[in-house]
This record gives structure tokens, sequence and C-alpha cells, in this order.
């Protein structure tokens, strides 16, 4: 068989013709005759291609030694106010460095250009097809392959070997699932405080208290106007750390707004407010950014990262933007000690949408949350249609 | 081609290269290793392979040497980065942020950046080179689209190419998450968002990611492993890939004198490229460690650390998910609840679908083209972007859609900088995604075609000298004079017509889908001259110069017609 190959590839060893496909309106002029730079010709020239190629080298070995002399001399840290902002160590550096490589590259692109041999070539194409020989010699020692290893004719092992190799997969995937818990394990087995996307660590008397400090808030501390960051007090009360204190601050992050109550628009929001004062979820519906801009005017809390706008006069509902849904509001009341407390933990999952959420609209809400909690409600002075 | 170099080795000094007589010690270890590499061999495959010159071609080898960079700068960052979640009170030199908890990772960031010596300097040559890797991809994709380097045989590097950008996207992504900063974090929020709304498994994705709920402890080492290790790999194997099969096709090449699609005419490897290419990398390399020492980049000590509570206004990803997050930005809030379940279409769609629906588009962008066409045959020389007027227009109406989306990602800061209501940018912008591109498509289109008409104008009459010659009958002409010979030739090799097999009708006699595409592709594009009009037209621009120059004596003044008279007259213009 080797033999009649080599026939083949003897006969046939030409590539399929690369096609001209453009008709000739004019004849090609050819290569140009070669045009000698001044460096090829003159000595003089020449001379100074090489000095100015010599200077940009030593240039570039200067500033490499700038940056060891820069290292030692002059001392890192914050300088934040030195040289315009830019810094005196990371400008030194940077400078000598980034010069000793740009002269280093200008000196050899100098050189490729001014005194490397520049004449130009032609070289031929060949077809990125093989030739058809090629092909069948291919073919053919494949075919004898198959032939040889028995993969044609003993397809049963073949199979066997194809299935038993793609099932090696299967560990490789299974492995995987240790990779974290899944939302429903966590929020069956609550590891720590408020785990799984339902819940938060707000619940029924936990404080409202200032965002960094700590502090709890009394309803008159609040202008109308007045916007503050809040927490829940188990944030402060060194309960938490590390992963879990992250994910209670992620979830539980709230924004108090106070207003004049008669500018609430909607019943909800008015049973879960305190004099004027309304809480809600500070993560976005959209995609969990934390909502910082109040217009104050208007009680609208503009989301910084996508711009979703929320009216907080109005159970916190969508009036601009790409969120798909109204901000979570967090039922307020006051406790035994005057201190603003919420009712429950936020009667809606909060932050963004995932596609197990059971979304109702605000009124569905509201009863349900009625029942559950109303009555618990009471001892922070909760009465349904206003307080 | 054989040419005289008696010159270059007369002027490169007198004596020969290699010196007779006993080998050297380097000879000595070179033959070692070609005895047992055949380096030879090697040798003579790669150094004398010929790459064509254009400015053009420089660009994907940014994107090259700029990953070089991200290499280098990057292994030194690894050396101090620590890429950890446990949290720490912070207690280095960096005052304003001394005696706050942030995580291990935000705290050796700090420490790369004010108490390693160059630290700094690598932090933001690295994301410098990040952002220029990321812009010279992109760049040098439209560079090969709008050339038709796409085309047979090169489709598969193509495929390659676009799956580095991808990549490149993702390594990106990854890499400015790991400093755990508080712009970061909101990032990887955002991003949280995205797997969330992602129907059926979005939550398991995003628990199994980040080892359970958001944000966790195991986010910032698994980013990193796949920042350093996984990405980086498959980058590297793929670049490789995509050079081997860049020598194996040879480079395109510009039509010109004494080139066609059956050679390639430029500079051997070695010595002009590996020179060249060597110069430029430290360029490359020299502009980034610049652009490192004095324009400041991501300045996490000014951001803080991560804080789920917080967030700064501004907040912008790096600028290549620019155009996701305008997505994300002028979408409708469209959420729907059936059977206790949340589909977020006003998220799923603009950063899920769309970005990989874009990116097929532009994966398969060589394979529709060629099924439009019909066009089975080998192309390496390159076309100009006019003389392919719907594929231009094509990638102009994507560009212009990238662009409105890209602009979206800013809207804030365009309502800010030009004090423009931010609701009426959104408006703006949602129309002007699906209005521009059609807009863009048509006027490149026109434009294109304008263009080749210019060309054929050229070719039968000559180029517009500026010389105005009135005759004694008062009549005014402008006088033109023929295109050198080379850059005619050029103009004139291009296909004529429509160049694949013509699609059969359908049973019903109906033009089928890809008849009706093939018809619209080619509409109204303009065909080079033929010969006989070629012809015609040199020799009626022959007689009229010589109508021309009986008047040329009778010049207004001396100056403004010297120049020219000579090759009117003496050159003959039909050949």
């Amino acid at each position: 068989m080797s033999s009649d190959l080599s026939e083949i590839e003897k006969h046939d060893d030409s590539h399929p013709e690369l096609n001209a496909h453009t008709d000739a309106l004019l004849p090609d002029p050819g290569m140009h005759e070669h045009h000698w730079r001044p460096t090829d010709v003159d000595p003089k020239a020449e001379k100074r291609a090489e000095r100015q190629v010599s200077l940009f080298f030593g240039l570039s070995a200067l500033c490499s030694v700038l940056f060891v002399v820069a290292y030692f001399t002059v001392e890192p840290g914050y300088d934040g106010d030195v040289l315009a902002g830019y810094g005196a160590s990371n400008l030194a550096l940077g400078a000598s460095l980034g010069f000793a490589l740009l002269f280093l590259g200008i000196g050899v692109i100098q050189w490729a250009r001014k005194l490397v041999v520049d004449i130009e070539m032609s070289e031929e194409r060949h077809p990125a097809s093989p030739a058809p020989a090629t092909r069948e010699v291919a073919l053919a020692e494949l075919k004898a392959a198959l032939n040889e290893s028995g993969m044609a004719r003993r397809p049963f092992i073949r199979n066997a070997m194809i299935g038993s190799a793609a099932l090696l997969g299967l560990p490789a995937i299974v492995m995987l699932k240790d990779l974290g818990q899944t939302n429903a394990q966590i929020t069956e087995e609550q590891p720590y405080p408020g785990a799984g996307l339902e819940h938060t660590v707000w619940d029924a008397g936990v404080r409202v208290v200032r965002d960094v400090v700590g502090t709890p808030i009394r309803p008159g501390d609040l202008e109308v106007g007045d916007l503050v960051n809040a927490e829940p007090a188990t944030i402060f009360d060194g309960s938490l750390h590390g992963a879990p204190l992250q994910i209670a601050k992620s979830k539980a992050a709230t924004i108090l707004l106070r207003m004049d109550p008669n500018d609430i628009t909607n019943d909800v929001t008015r049973n879960w407010s305190v004099n004027g004062i309304v809480a809600y979820s500070k993560i976005c519906t959209h995609v969990g950014c934390p909502i910082s801009l109040n217009e104050r005017t208007t009680h609208h809390l503009l989301c910084p990262c996508h711009q979703s706008t929320f009216d907080l006069a109005d159970h916190g509902k969508v009036i601009f933007g790409p969120a798909g849904r109204h901000l979570p509001q967090l039922p307020l009341g006051v406790d035994a000690d005057g201190f603003l407390v919420a009712l429950s933990d936020y009667p809606e999952p909060v932050g963004v949408s995932y596609w197990e959420r059971n979304t109702y609209d605000i009124d569905e809400i509201f009863d349900e949350w009625s029942e559950d909690h109303a009555a618990d409600a009471e001892q922070y002075g909760y009465k349904e249609g206003g307080q | 081609m054989s040419t005289d170099t008696s010159k270059v080795a007369a002027s490169n000094g007198t004596n020969p290269a290699t010196p007779a007589g006993k080998p050297t010690k380097a000879g000595a270890a070179a033959n070692w290793a070609d005895e047992r590499l055949n380096l030879s061999g090697f040798s003579k495959f790669l150094s004398r392979k010929i790459f064509p010159d254009h400015w053009s071609f420089m660009l994907g080898e940014i994107a090259l040497w700029s990953f070089v960079v991200l290499l280098v700068t990057g292994v030194f960052l690894t050396l101090w980065f620590k890429p950890s979640m446990a949290e720490i009170t912070y207690q280095g030199s960096y005052a304003p942020l001394r005696g706050i908890d942030m995580s291990e990772a935000m705290a050796s960031t700090l420490e790369i950046s004010f108490d390693v010596r160059g630290g700094l300097l690598l932090r933001q040559v690295h994301h410098w080179a990040a952002m220029i890797f990321i812009a010279g991809m992109m760049v040098h994709m439209m560079r090969v689209f709008f050339t038709g380097a796409h085309r047979k045989p090169r489709e598969i590097n193509w495929v390659i190419g676009a799956t580095l950008l991808l990549l490149g996207t993702l390594e990106g992504f990854t890499g400015y998450s790991l400093p755990d900063d508080l712009l970061s974090g909101t990032g990887i929020r955002a991003a949280d968002g995205f797997i969330m709304a992602i129907p059926i498994v979005g939550t398991y994705i995003s628990f199994f990611l980040f080892g359970g709920e958001f944000p966790g402890d195991d986010i910032i080492p698994r980013l990193f492993t796949i920042h350093v290790l996984l990405i980086p790999a498959l980058l590297l194997a793929l670049i490789g890939a995509h050079l081997i099969l860049l020598i194996y096709h040879k480079h395109t090449h510009w039509p010109g004198p004494g080139r066609s699609e059956k050679n390639v005419v430029g500079y051997p490897m070695v010595p002009n490229y590996i020179s060249k290419m060597t110069g430029f990398f430290f360029i490359t390399f020299g502009v980034t460690a610049l652009l490192g020492a004095f324009f400041s980049l991501n300045p996490v000590w000014k951001f803080g650390p991560y804080d789920p509570t917080k967030v700064t206004a501004g907040s912008q990803p790096d600028w290549y998910m620019g155009w996701p997050d305008g997505a994300l930005r002028i979408m409708p809030g469209w959420e729907s609840h059936f059977w206790g379940s949340t589909w977020s279409w006003n998220i799923f769609f603009p950063v899920i679908v769309l970005p990989m629906v874009a990116w097929m588009v532009v994966l398969l962008l060589p394979f529709i083209e060629a099924w439009i066409t019909g066009d089975k045959r080998e192309h390496h020389l390159l076309q100009r972007p006019r003389n392919a007027p719907t594929r231009t227009a094509t990638f102009v109406a994507l560009m212009t859609f990238y662009a409105g989306f890209w602009a979206a990602g800013g809207n804030d800061i365009i309502a800010i900088k030009f004090d423009l209501s931010i609701n009426q940018i959104t408006y703006f912008l949602r129309a002007f995604v699906f209005l521009g591109p059609i807009a863009a498509f048509i006027i490149t289109r026109r434009w294109c075609i304008a263009l080749q008409r210019h060309d054929n104008e050229k070719l039968l009459h000559g180029y517009e000298t500026g010389t105005v010659i009135r005759t004694p009958e008062g009549a005014y002409h402008e006088k033109h004079l023929p295109l050198p010979e080379d850059e005619a030739f050029a103009m004139t090799v291009r296909d004529r017509g429509r160049t694949g097999d013509e699609p059969e009708l359908k049973k019903n006699g109906k033009l089928s889908l890809r008849a009706k595409l093939r018809a619209f592709y080619y509409d109204h594009d303009v065909d080079k001259p033929t010969a006989e009009e070629l012809s015609e037209a040199h020799h009626h621009a022959e007689h009229e110069a010589h109508a021309l120059a009986a008047h040329e004596g009778h010049q207004v003044d001396g100056h403004d017609f010297d120049d020219h008279r000579h090759s009117a007259i003496e050159e003959p213009l039909s050949r």
C-alpha cells in the first residue's frame, strides 16, 4: 500500500492554484527598483545614524541607573501632595523606567530603520488547504490506523471507552457542589443571624441606629427633610464578625427619611412610618447598589449606579430608571425608651431580584404582614391608620 | 528579485561578517544546541519569512506587547498581593485609613501602593496596560474587518481573536475586582445582581461562586485564581495559536506594484521585523510605564475598603465594561412575576443576553458574509473599506450600536458635565441605539459608494491639479493629470461585480433569503471601469490636453503653470 501512496504523491504534489479573480485592467508595474537610503550610500549619514542610535542606548542606560538611584533615595509612602499629586517616588521611578524603556525602543527602531538593510522581497504564497494528494495520503493513513487499532471492527469496546471517558466528567462537576451552600440550605440551617435571601438581621424591637457610629435615634432628632443612613443595632453589638458581618451589612442597610406626614401618599407607607419618618432598604432592587442620592424636595431617591429613582412618599415605587420593583419598606415603631425600632424584619426580601423570589404587590404584602406582626407591633406604638 | 547589495556591504564595514578560523564559544554553544534541536531548520523556516509593511498592521502588535507587559508586571504584583478576605485592622503608612477594618486584599493593595517601592508604579502600569490591551484588540479587530482580512482562509483566526477579546474583558473585570476597595466591591455586587437575574439557575450560580451569600469571604481568592491562572493560560494558548496561524497563512498585504494574491511583498523577519518588533515592545512598555508615572489610575485609597452599605456617586467600571453597563442603565424596568417566580428582563436581557448575542454576531461575521456573498476563494489582498460598502456600513452600524450603549454607561457624567436632564438623555439613547445604527449604515454605505465613484473619476479623468485654465472663449477648465502608474494599478486590483455563484431560486420561483441578501449586499456597488471606458477616457483626456496646451502660452503670470505644463505636454495620457 505504501508504494501506492508514494505513487500518488509523485504524480500530484502540486497545490491547487490560487485563483486570480481580478481582470487585469492595467499592467502590473512590478516591484520598484530599490531606493538606497542616505545611510546606505553616504558614510557620513551612516555614522550620524550610528551616533543617534548609540545616544539613545546611552540615554536608556542612564535612565536605568537613575531608576536604581531613585529606588534607594526617594522615600515611598503616601505623598499625594508632592508634585501635584503624582507622588515623588512613583514619579521618579516611573519616569526613569519609562524613559529607559522608551529610549531603548527608539534606539532599536532607529537602528532598524536607518541601518538594517531594507530591501523589499517577495515570497510566494501557497493555499491554506493541503494538496489533494496530501489529503488522500492523510485519509488513507487514518483509515489504516482505524483498521489496525480495531476501532472500526470492535464498536462495543470503542463505545464503552468513549462512554467511560465521558463519565469521568462527572467527578469534575460533582466536585463543584461544595463551592458553596445553596440559598435553600442556608435559609433552612440559619448558620448566622439573618441567613438567606429572604431574611436580614432586622427583627421586631431592633433599634434603628446611625451608620458608622451606631447611636440610636429618637424621632425628634430628625428634622423634616433629614436623611440618615441607618443600620440595625445588631451590627454594632459585637456579635457579628467577618463574613456574617459583611453579609448582615449588605442586606440590612437602611435609609431613614423624615418628611411632612401629609406628603405621604400611600396608606401602607403611612402605616409603617412614625411622625413622617419612613425607613426603606438602602439596597437597590435593580442590581444591589446602596442607594444614596436624595432629592430633598421631592422625596425621590436616586441610585448612583444606574439611576433608578424611587418615590419614598409612595411605598418606594419606581418612577424612573431600570429597576423593576419598589424599594422594600421597613415598618417603624418606637420602643419604651423613645428610640426608633423596627416592627419586624423587612416584610419582603431586600435587594436584587432572583428567580425564586415570590413577588406580590404592596397591599398583599401589607395584609400578610398585618396578620403576622400587627399584634406584636402594638407594643411599639403601631396602630393601623396612623401613629 | 536580485538586488545589488554591494553598496550595503561596502557601507556596513569592510570585514566579512563571519571571520574565518577557530569557532567562537557562542558558535560552539549554538552548534551544541543545533545538533539536538535543529535550530537551523527552525531558523530557515522563520527567519526569512516575509511580512508586509503598513502602519495598520502594528495595531495587533500593541495588544500583543501590552499583554507581555501585563504578564511581567502581574508576576511582580503577585509577590506582594494577598488574595484574602480575612478582616484585619489597617496599620500601614497611609494615615487616613489607619485603624480601619478591611480585608487583607485591600490592606496588601495599600501596602503595594505605599510601602513597596515602585509598587504603585507596578499597579498603575498593570492597569494601564490592561486598558491598552483591550483597546488594542478592538482597534486591531476593526482594521481586520474593514480591510477584509477576516475572509477565507483567516476565519478561524478571527474566531480566536474574538475569543481573546471576550477573555481579555473577563480578565480585566476579575483583575480590577481584586483590591476589594469600595469601587470594585460595588462592581462585584452588581455582577452578583447580574448572575441572580439568570432565570432558574441564577441563585445557584451566585451561591456557588460566592461560597454562600454575597459577599462571603471566598470571592476574592476565587477571582484571584481565575485572574492569575485560568484566564492567562487560555489567553497565552490562544495568542500562540493566533500567531502560528498568522505565520501559516502569511500576512495579508495591500494591492500595489508587484503585489498579488499569490505572493507577499515586504521585509524578512530577520533582521527587519525582529528588530522593529523588539523596538516596538520596548516602546509599548515605555509608554505604559510613563502613563503609570504621570497618570494616576484607580486610586483605591481614595475609595476606601469595600463596605456593602456604601457607594460613591459616579461609580463607573473600566471603559470596556461600559457598554453593557450602559445597556443596563437605559433598559426599561421590565420584570415579570408568575407562579411564585421573578423574571428580571431588565437585567437578564441587557447584561447577559445582549453581550452574548453581540459577541456571537461578531464571531459569526466572516461566516455570515461568506454565506451572503457565496465567495469561496482565498483572499490575501486587502480591500479598502470603500470597496465593500455593505460590509463597512455593517461594522460602522455595529460600532454605533456599541457607542450608544457606551455613552449610556456615562449618562450621569454627561448629565452633570453638560447640565442635561438624565431622563432626557436616557430616552434619547433608548431611541438612538436602534435608529443610530440604521442611520450610520445608510450614511456609511452612501459614503463608500461616493468614494468608489470618486476613485473611478480619478482613474478615468486623472486627479485634480487645482490648475484652472481659461480658454479664449471664456470657458474655464480644471486641468486633470493622470494618476501615477502605481496608484492607478493599486486602484484597479479589485473584483468586478458579484463574486460568488448565483444562488438558486426557491421552488416557487421566488428569490431565496440568501439571494435577497446578496442583492442587498451588492446594491449600488460601483464597479471599476472597463478596459474600453479606460482607454476612451484616456483618449479623450489626451485630446483635451492638447487643446488646452495650445492656450497655455498665454499665462497671466509666469509661475502658475510652470510645473504642470511640462508633464501635460510631454507625458502621453493614454498608455
